[in-house]
């Protein structure tokens, strides 16, 4: 049987992948694909401006075609259909006759007719060819626009501020945003917060006339309204690729699309159509997950099995501009014999809907904004009429105890549950898989390929093979990694009693195998934790995550950073005049960080321990920004200079850094101390923070600033500076023993049962009778402080390491390569 | 042995210049050659420096260790991990990375090439 696919997209690649993957006998297919190159990732598209290449977006290599027996001609689009022959022909002339034709020919973007599309500057956004023109315009632009306030436009809007076309508005001509997906009341939020990154929104705009001579230069508006712009992008909705089939005769929808029935099938019994070309009961399907459902049914259908199309779920969840969208099932729901359910918090940003059916038994669709992760779950209740709790409403309120109701919530799915759309893979399909073996969920990925796609699915993947195991009477843990069947806290329990010093004796006595880069550096780390020995020591420097055995931050193009501590952030001039000599001296970059301290870039490994040692010499230590590990405490000027201020900050502030530098945790800590509530050090924002009161100090917790900002608690307050020390001594000491792996205070904290109140009893109130032992332990590890650099420039083995060539030690890594900006060196881009 | 004859051991260093389970960079003219002593498994391998994944001469200083009974090397930057024997990519989709035979005697370490290599 001879099959001709039309069209090598993501659905036409999906076909021949499920295809090849049921091994058929006899079958030749060939593929004629109009882009240039194989099919891939358009879902991704976007990420092409945050460096992905054509070729990271690959579906597959051309090499995965050819291993596989396909014809793939890529840049021939079929120009010539003729059912009564059966042939097709190409663009550059190539004539086939087939037996069996697919159309995966998706769509183009909808273009409206609005005088001047045709300018220089405007521009559609649906293959990399259109990326790569954006990108090479946009140095050019200073005002962008988009016309179109759907999924697809947001998305470009998006991609212009990646461009650095920070000024853009997009245009939607109904009334507000997504009108599709999402209700007034979630639009009117989506909006706000749109606008609140800089975007400018016009709804109820419609555009009458792009101006400009060949290059765009503004848009006039219905309301003769106008707008300078030199850069727009129309993404006002698709246009499903139908013009040869209609052409050749075949029946299409009156505004597009191929008509196919549930088996797949055009008016021609010998032409099947799948994908966003197809239209099936009235309706294009603009999603992957519906067009790789329709290739499997298009494969039964060839291979004469039984399986039908009957519609699909247009459930979405997107992440726009870093707020998450959602919208599931029903989401507009509302007739009277719907209970709505609504949630709305305006500071947080948060909007949740839940449409519950008159009986309060059934979910049937909702609309999340601003926080999505019940999505998967929510979804999966709705698609499966799973029977709701007595209060609905905790589906969407009670969230915050996170996992142990997600994981209730799997148990009650039926095994036909559709658990990941993207690859159709079903709670029954991994249940079973993980009864035969298959115990993690690595292993779940690769033999169902469940979690592959857009991975929204995982956490939910993960549940299921977690609850499956346990149902088998398998104890989960959460461990290592496949070398260690132990926890981290358990481990580090294990390492202190058996008084374990290097990661090979470690390995040796409670794990198996030969270790890899989960648990070496976890385990090095817990080394450190506990005993506090220069980590370099005892064959511990290969276990070491490259930046800590090279006491450095590895940087792109393979050179390292160096920072020395400047504690609370005070430095002498003299000390300034070292750091400015040093850097001219190994041409290095330098930037002040956010931690009130001197980056160094760009260093050649070779270079470092010289660097250090005139670092050392004027009196500077190791900042240890390569470790997990204490980094900065900030401070506010203080009492000293500041009119306001209460008491000393800057010396406390270096009291509480010196103290505590060097000492290895599950992950970094940083510090702050302002000298009164004015908070100018953001102390608030730091895994400890302290703020100066009349009486003594008040002491916050848990911060953190990064991606997921998160205020610190207080855990005491007007206490002494003996006191706060004490309290932060224990705290330390305690998050140290009990965190999870790079689980930084905050999230910590979150996790623990019973939250700050908890950690206070614990830390204040000694409720664990732990308050003693946890002081001294600190108190030791604050004992056996040594500098690192100290120690390693001064040890002629450990220095020696510090090489690049082991046979030609002085030499550097010729590769190394720098570009020139604003007067400073700066590494090459990733090429 | 027609074919060992344009092959070549070329002398990279001592066994005591290589930290045990750790790796080194070899200059071997224009190329960067990593060179590992997987001390746990008493074994040696080498491959080529420069990851695959975007270029970085990197994966000498990278971390060892074994997947199942493969052994393996993670690349410092992102840490994708290649197969120390095949060179293949453990995870995922990044090309496969040349890899070497190892000798050691005498505390000597040599490194099979091609003749006009070295
Ligand atoms: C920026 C962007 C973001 C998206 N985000 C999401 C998302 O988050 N989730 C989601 O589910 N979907 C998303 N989509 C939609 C998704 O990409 C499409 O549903 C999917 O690509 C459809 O696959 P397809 O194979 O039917 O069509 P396509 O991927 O468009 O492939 C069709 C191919 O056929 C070729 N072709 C057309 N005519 C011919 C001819 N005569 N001869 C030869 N070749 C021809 C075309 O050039 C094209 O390469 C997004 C789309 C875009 C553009
Ligand atoms: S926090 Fe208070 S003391 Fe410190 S600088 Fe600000 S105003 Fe002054
Ligand atoms: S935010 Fe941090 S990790 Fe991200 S680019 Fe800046 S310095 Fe690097
Ligand atoms: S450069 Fe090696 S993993 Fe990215």
């Amino acid at each position: 049987m001879k099959i001709i696919i039309i069209g090598n997209g993501m659905v036409g690649y999906k076909f021949c992948e499920k295809l090849m993957a049921k091994n058929p006998q006899g079958i030749e297919l060939i593929v004629f694909g109009e882009e240039i190159r194989p099919a891939y990732d358009r879902v991704h598209l976007s990420e092409f401006f945050s460096g992905k290449s054509a070729q990271d977006l690959e579906m597959a290599p051309a090499t995965w075609y050819e291993e596989h027996g396909i014809k793939l001609y890529t840049g021939d689009p079929i120009m010539h259909l003729d059912c009564e022959n059966k042939t097709v022909s190409s663009h550059a002339g190539i004539t086939e006759s087939y037996d069996y034709l697919v159309f995966a020919t998706g769509s183009s973007a909808f273009v409206p007719p609005i005088p001047g599309v045709e300018k220089d500057g405007v521009f559609i956004y649906r293959t990399i060819e259109d990326l790569e023109m954006m990108r090479d315009w946009a140095p050019k632009a200073k005002k962008g626009a988009v016309i179109g306030g759907g999924l697809l436009g947001l998305e470009a809007a998006k991609a212009m501020i990646d461009l650095g076309v920070t000024d853009t508005h997009v245009i939607e001509f109904a009334p507000r945003l997504m009108p599709r997906q999402i209700d007034e009341a979630g639009s009117t939020l989506l909006q706000a917060k749109l606008e609140s990154i800089g975007l400018h929104i016009l709804t109820s705009t419609n555009t009458l006339e792009i101006t400009g001579s060949d290059k765009i230069s503004g848009m006039r508006f219905q309301n003769d309204q106008v707008l300078d712009v030199d850069m727009l992008v129309i993404s006002a909705g698709i246009k499903p690729r139908d013009e040869l089939a209609k052409n050749a005769g075949l029946a299409t929808g009156p505004r597009g699309g191929i008509l196919v029935d549930s088996h797949m099938l055009t008016s021609d019994p010998h032409i099947l159509a799948i994908g966003e070309c197809a239209l099936y009961e009235g309706m294009i399907y603009g999603l992957v997950a519906p067009g790789y459902e329709m290739a499997e049914v298009a494969i039964a259908t060839l291979l004469g099995a039984d399986k039908q199309f009957t519609g699909f779920d247009m459930s979405t969840k997107l992440k726009l501009i870093g707020i998450d969208v959602a919208s599931f099932g029903d989401p507009f729901a509302s007739d009277g014999e719907v209970r709505s359910i609504v949630l709305e918090d305006r500071n947080k940003g948060i909007y949740k809907r839940v449409n519950i059916s008159a009986d309060g038994k059934t979910l049937l669709g909702g609309i999340l904004i601003g926080d999505a992760e019940q999505y998967n779950m929510l979804l999966q209740t709705c698609k499966n009429q799973v029977i709701l709790p007595p209060n609905p409403e905790d589906i969407i309120l009670g969230s915050r105890g996170g996992e142990s109701e997600g994981g209730a919530g799997v148990l009650s799915l039926p095994d036909d549950a559709m658990i990941c759309s993207c690859e159709a893979v079903s709670k029954g399909d991994i249940c079973s898989h993980v009864l035969h073996g298959a115990e993690n969920i690595e292993a779940i990925k690769k033999c169902t390929k469940a979690g592959t796609g857009c991975g929204g699915c995982v956490p939910m993947v993960k549940d299921i093979v977690n609850h499956t195991l346990k149902s088998q009477g398998i104890y989960v843990r959460n461990v290592i990694c496949e070398h260690f069947d132990y926890s981290r806290q358990e481990l580090l329990d294990l390492v202190h009693l058996h008084n374990l010093r290097s990661y090979d004796e470690v390995l040796s006595a409670h794990g198996h195998g030969d270790g890899c880069e989960v648990c070496k550096p976890l385990v090095a780390s817990l080394i450190a934790s506990l005993w506090n020995e220069m980590i370099l020591d005892k064959g511990n420097d290969t276990a070491q995550d490259s930046n800590d055995r090279f006491l450095a931050n590895i940087q792109k193009g393979g050179t390292y950073s160096v920072v020395p501590r400047i504690p609370g952030g005070e430095i002498t001039p003299d000390k300034l005049i070292v750091i400015g000599e040093v850097a001219k001296e190994y041409n290095l970059y330098t930037k002040i960080t956010g931690g009130q301290r001197i980056d160094l870039f760009g260093a050649h490994l070779t270079d470092l321990p010289a660097i250090w040692e005139k670092l050392i010499e004027a009196g500077f230590e190791s900042g240890h920004a390569y470790g997990k590990a204490l980094r900065t405490v900030k401070s506010c000027v203080g009492s000293t200079w500041c009119r306001f201020g209460l008491h000393d900050s800057v010396s406390f502030a270096i009291q509480i850094e010196e103290r505590y530098r060097g000492i290895r945790a599950p992950h970094k800590i940083k510090g702050g101390v302002s000298g009164c509530i004015r908070e100018c050090a953001e102390a608030q924002s730091k895994d400890f923070g302290i703020i100066a009161t009349e009486k003594g100090w008040n002491l916050h917790v848990c911060g953190n600033g990064g991606s997921k900002p998160q205020h610190a608690l207080l855990l005491a307050s007007d206490i002494d500076s003996e006191t706060c020390i004490r309290y932060i001594d224990r705290f330390l000491m305690f998050y140290i023993k009990t965190a999870d792996p790079l689980t930084r205070t905050a999230t910590w904290l979150n996790k623990l049962e019973g939250g700050i109140d908890y950690l206070r009893n614990v830390v204040v109130n000694d409720s664990l009778g732990l308050a003693e032992e946890l002081e001294s332990e600190m108190q030791k590890l604050v004992d056996n402080y040594v500098c690192e650099w100290k120690a390693a420039v001064e040890n002629p083995e450990f220095r020696k390491r510090f090489s690049h060539f082991v046979n030609a030690p002085e030499e550097k890594d010729p590769t190394v390569d720098f570009e020139v900006l604003r007067d400073q060196k700066k590494a090459k881009a990733w090429s | 042995m027609v074919e060992t004859m344009n092959k070549t051991w070329f002398l990279a260093c001592q066994v005591q210049d290589v930290p045990e389970n750790g790796g080194v960079c070899v200059k071997v003219k224009d190329q960067q050659i990593a060179l590992f002593h997987f001390a746990r498994r008493g074994e040696w391998y080498a491959t080529q420096n420069e990851c695959p994944h975007r270029q970085q001469m990197a994966l000498s200083r990278g971390m060892i260790g074994s997947q199942g009974e493969e052994p393996k090397v993670a690349c410092p930057f992102h840490k994708k991990t290649f197969s120390l024997k095949t060179g293949a990519c453990l995870s995922g989709d990044v090309e496969a990375i040349k890899t070497y035979s190892v000798m050691v005697k005498d505390e000597s370490v040599y490194i099979f090439l091609d003749s006009d290599e070295v």
